[in-house]
């Protein structure tokens, strides 16, 4: 009885969770250009629409471009900064820790609208980079805490005996730190690399004007007028993101990673 | 390799990129926000510096007041939904095989990364007339005719409580998986029901992290700005939409500004609020 309601309930929220995107599954799949469910008649038309369809293709380029870059740049920031956190005693560097984190912590709108004052007052307001800076900076918490934690998972006696064998600091770091926190990178740069590909409103703010990308292209879609291929492009990125979680818990201590994402000491 | 100090500027290089990228991108602009919401507004969308604080005596108005105060009520009701649901739920996977919590794990990450924009497509795709939940009521039998639930208050709380609640979940996870199983299996052996085991030890035992988690998915609530967008009318606005409204489409910078610095402050307050809160019951 007690495993039976139990279980019940694990397929209930399983339900929820899953219901909206079996719909828009489905209604990706329609023949004809309307969202019925279940579909009627089958056709992956939608699909091939999002990499025939000039708009669609450069929106998804947009979005691509910017996950990849940003998510790099987030990471180049967090490494050096969580090695010398890790590598010094240093208590005043706590603050760029702090920083770190800080904008994730914050309703997302106040991060979007800091950057649309700062870049409207600089003059550069438009320009697709600044989109890049942005969202590195608004996704830097996630490779900081990763990172963070790949390193206090790294025996120290280990880098000892290296130093003790008469490495220097920058040997130690390239043939034994960085393969044990390799790891750590990839997950830190995966993470924010989904979370900037599905960023809505920080791009708006910044780029929302002069280009697309594919959240900001699906939102004007739903304004001015449904088509499948929105329905499609849910299911793609669905399916993108679960797969990287995927490989991150496949290659990771995925409950050991959430412990560390969510504990705030 | 003990942790020594850093000396001389070498020692001191790896630090330098990360804080000078945090500092300019960071807190210049955030800076430069609270300074415009002091800045005076000009025809035609511009703002010139100064200091007034009429920006803020908006907030009086009874327009921004029920904003303000809708605002406060849907994330405090979208916080306590998504409590209760995940509460049980984290308990559960928390208990099950290693295997299942990671799938689990998957499952909710992703769901929380998705795009405002692709939840909201899919709740009122899923409480739309011609694609939704009421048709399978009708074939059931229960229903005469397909119905839209979009938009409206019970869509917008639907769809925030479907992006709040992972983040609960995970927020909620490492303290339940650290939670000592002894604990509940004293009681059992005590003859409490499981049910009253979970009331009477496992949430006790577990109420800071509840209160912490409450406080965080309302916060996380506060900041949700598509969906009721996607999924409400216009009485269901949130400040974060107005907020966006006035930057974009009124060009009224300054009074955006004022209102996301006054969003900052609510959010740090109850963050204090937590932390205090949490050391209270600690003690």
């Amino acid at each position: 009885m007690e495993r039976f309601l139990s279980r019940l309930y694990l397929a209930l929220v399983g339900i929820f969770l899953a219901a909206p995107i079996v719909v828009v599954t489905g209604v990706s799949f329609n023949e004809k250009q309307n969202l019925a469910f279940p579909p009627q008649g089958f056709s992956l038309h939608w699909f091939a629409q999002i990499f025939t369809d000039p708009e669609w293709l450069r929106a998804l380029i947009a979005s691509v471009l910017l996950a990849v870059t940003s998510a790099a740049l987030a990471v180049a920031i967090a490494l050096p900064l969580a090695w010398f956190l890790w590598r010094r005693v240093a208590p005043w560097a706590q603050v760029f820790q702090l920083l770190g984190v800080a904008p994730f912590t914050l309703p997302p709108v106040i991060t979007a609208l800091g950057f649309l004052t700062f870049w409207a007052t600089s003059g550069f307001y438009g320009q697709p980079w600044t989109a890049v800076i942005a969202h590195a900076i608004f996704f830097v918490t996630l490779p900081l805490v990763t990172l963070s934690l790949g390193f206090s998972s790294i025996d120290r006696s280990l880098t000892e005996a290296a130093a003790t064998m008469g490495a220097d600091d920058r040997t130690v770091f390239r043939t034994v730190v960085l393969p044990l926190i390799l790891p750590y990178v990839i997950s830190g740069y995966a993470f924010a690399f989904v979370l900037s590909l599905n960023e809505y409103i920080v791009a708006y703010m910044t780029i929302g004007f002069v280009r697309e990308t594919l959240p900001i292209k699906v939102f004007n879609a739903l304004r001015y007028g449904y088509t499948p291929t929105m329905a499609a492009v849910s299911v793609l990125f669905v399916a993108v993101t679960a797969a990287v979680f995927g490989l991150i818990a496949r290659f990771g201590d995925l409950p050991k990673l959430m412990g560390a994402l969510s504990s705030k000491d | 390799m003990r942790r020594e100090p850093a000396r001389g500027l070498v020692q001191h290089l790896p630090v330098i990129f990360p804080g000078l990228m945090l500092t300019v991108f960071f807190i210049v602009p955030f800076g430069t926000m609270v300074a415009v919401s002091f800045f005076r507004r000009q025809q035609g969308g511009f703002y010139v510096p100064d200091f007034v604080l009429a920006n803020y005596a908006r907030f009086l108005t009874p327009f921004f007041g029920n904003v303000l105060v809708f605002s406060l009520y849907l994330a405090i009701a979208v916080a306590v939904v998504s409590l209760i649901i995940a509460v049980p739920f984290t308990y559960l996977i928390a208990r099950s095989r290693r295997q299942t919590q990671v799938i689990w794990l998957v499952a909710l990450l992703s769901i929380l990364s998705l795009s405002e924009v692709i939840i909201g497509f899919a709740w009122s795709t899923l409480l739309s007339r011609t694609a939704g939940i009421t048709n399978l009521l009708v074939w059931l039998g229960l229903m005469e005719a397909p119905q839209a639930l979009v938009p409206g208050f019970a869509a917008v709380l639907t769809g925030m409580v479907y992006q709040a609640m992972p983040y609960a979940v995970l927020v909620l996870y490492p303290s339940m998986v650290r939670l000592d199983p002894t604990l509940t299996e004293a009681a059992r052996t005590l003859g409490a029901s499981p049910l009253r085991a979970f009331f009477t030890v496992v949430l006790p035992a577990l109420r800071t992290t509840l209160i912490a988690t409450l406080i965080m998915a309302f916060i996380f609530a506060l900041g949700s700005y598509l969906l009721p967008q996607i999924l409400g009318r216009p009485s269901h606005w949130t400040l974060s939409v107005l907020i966006t409204d006035q930057a974009l489409y009124q060009s009224n910078m300054p009074f955006a500004a004022a209102m996301a610095v006054f969003l900052v402050l609510v959010s740090l307050a109850l963050v204090a609020l937590t932390m205090f809160a949490g050391k209270k019951l600690e003690a």
